[in-house]
């Protein structure tokens, strides 16, 4: 789906990346923990998250992400915005809780990333 | 061979707020010098864990960077206070941080191993009381 379906789907708006409305969004991974974004996130995929702060971005920024959904309808402080369009990101939000909206994303198709666990390996 | 690039970077405890801004800086002089995207993210995302640590965890410390024809090498040496079980510290889910470093996302104890998995080739030394030293070696092909 694209950013676009991502918006609609949500209720969401965009924040930030207008003109990236077209980008294609093929996975999904949502966490408060950005140590487990660091260790689970190894492809392209949009961050569903509730925590704000300047190293959602920076996280992001080391994994090459390059969209985040801001969820509980929180609004990011003009520091994360900046950092946000200095990375080129498209950042989005919607008033939903974090389940509510992987659940209407599920629904409409979107799906998670693989996971690898110590034990798995 | 001689180096391309030499880079040290200084970290200091409890400076959450430029928490890894020697990793976002050394990322974006590698891929100056081509250095493959997920080459990149590999380790962008250990070096991000490792300066992370530093801060969480450490007395202070630094951040080397060594850049050759074939390999970067990162090493991470602080001051202290060392680890007393690193067995436990390698275990996913194993953390001492504190509440600062949970609030703002971390200290789930995925970092060690975090690093491990994305390096190549991967050392920790640690001694109580003087302090912890983790070499990470990354193929550029």
């Amino acid at each position: 789906m694209t950013v676009a379906d991502m918006v609609k789907i949500t209720s969401g708006k965009i924040l930030l990346g207008e003109e990236h409305q077209d980008l294609e969004i093929s996975s999904a991974f949502c966490s408060d923990l950005m140590s487990d974004v660091l260790a689970f996130v190894n492809e392209e995929t949009v961050l569903i998250t509730g925590l704000m702060n300047p190293h959602v971005i920076r996280t992001s920024e080391m994994l090459d992400l390059k969209c985040i959904l801001f969820v509980r309808g929180k609004q990011p402080s003009q520091e994360i915005l900046e950092a946000a369009e200095e990375m080129g990101m498209v950042v989005l939000s919607t008033g939903h809780s974090a389940f509510t909206t992987c659940g209407l994303l599920y629904a409409a198709g979107l799906r998670g990333i693989a996971i690898r666990t110590q034990e798995a390996q | 061979m001689e180096g391309l690039i030499h880079e040290e970077y200084y970290v200091n405890k409890g400076d959450y707020v430029t928490a890894g801004s020697a990793s976002a800086d050394m990322k974006r002089k590698l891929r100056q010098l081509g250095v493959s995207a997920l080459i990149l993210r590999r380790l962008a995302v250990a070096s991000y864990e490792v300066e992370l640590n530093l801060v969480i965890h450490s007395l202070g410390g630094k951040l080397i960077f060594d850049v050759d024809s074939e390999g970067v090498t990162l090493i991470s040496e602080d001051r202290g206070p060392g680890i007393p079980d690193i067995e436990m510290a390698m275990k996913e889910g194993f953390s001492t941080a504190n509440d600062e470093a949970r609030s703002l996302g971390f200290g789930a104890g995925m970092g060690l191993p975090n690093m491990k998995r994305n390096a190549d080739e991967f050392d920790i030394q640690s001694k109580v009381g003087v302090g912890t030293t983790i070499t990470m070696r990354f193929l550029l092909k």
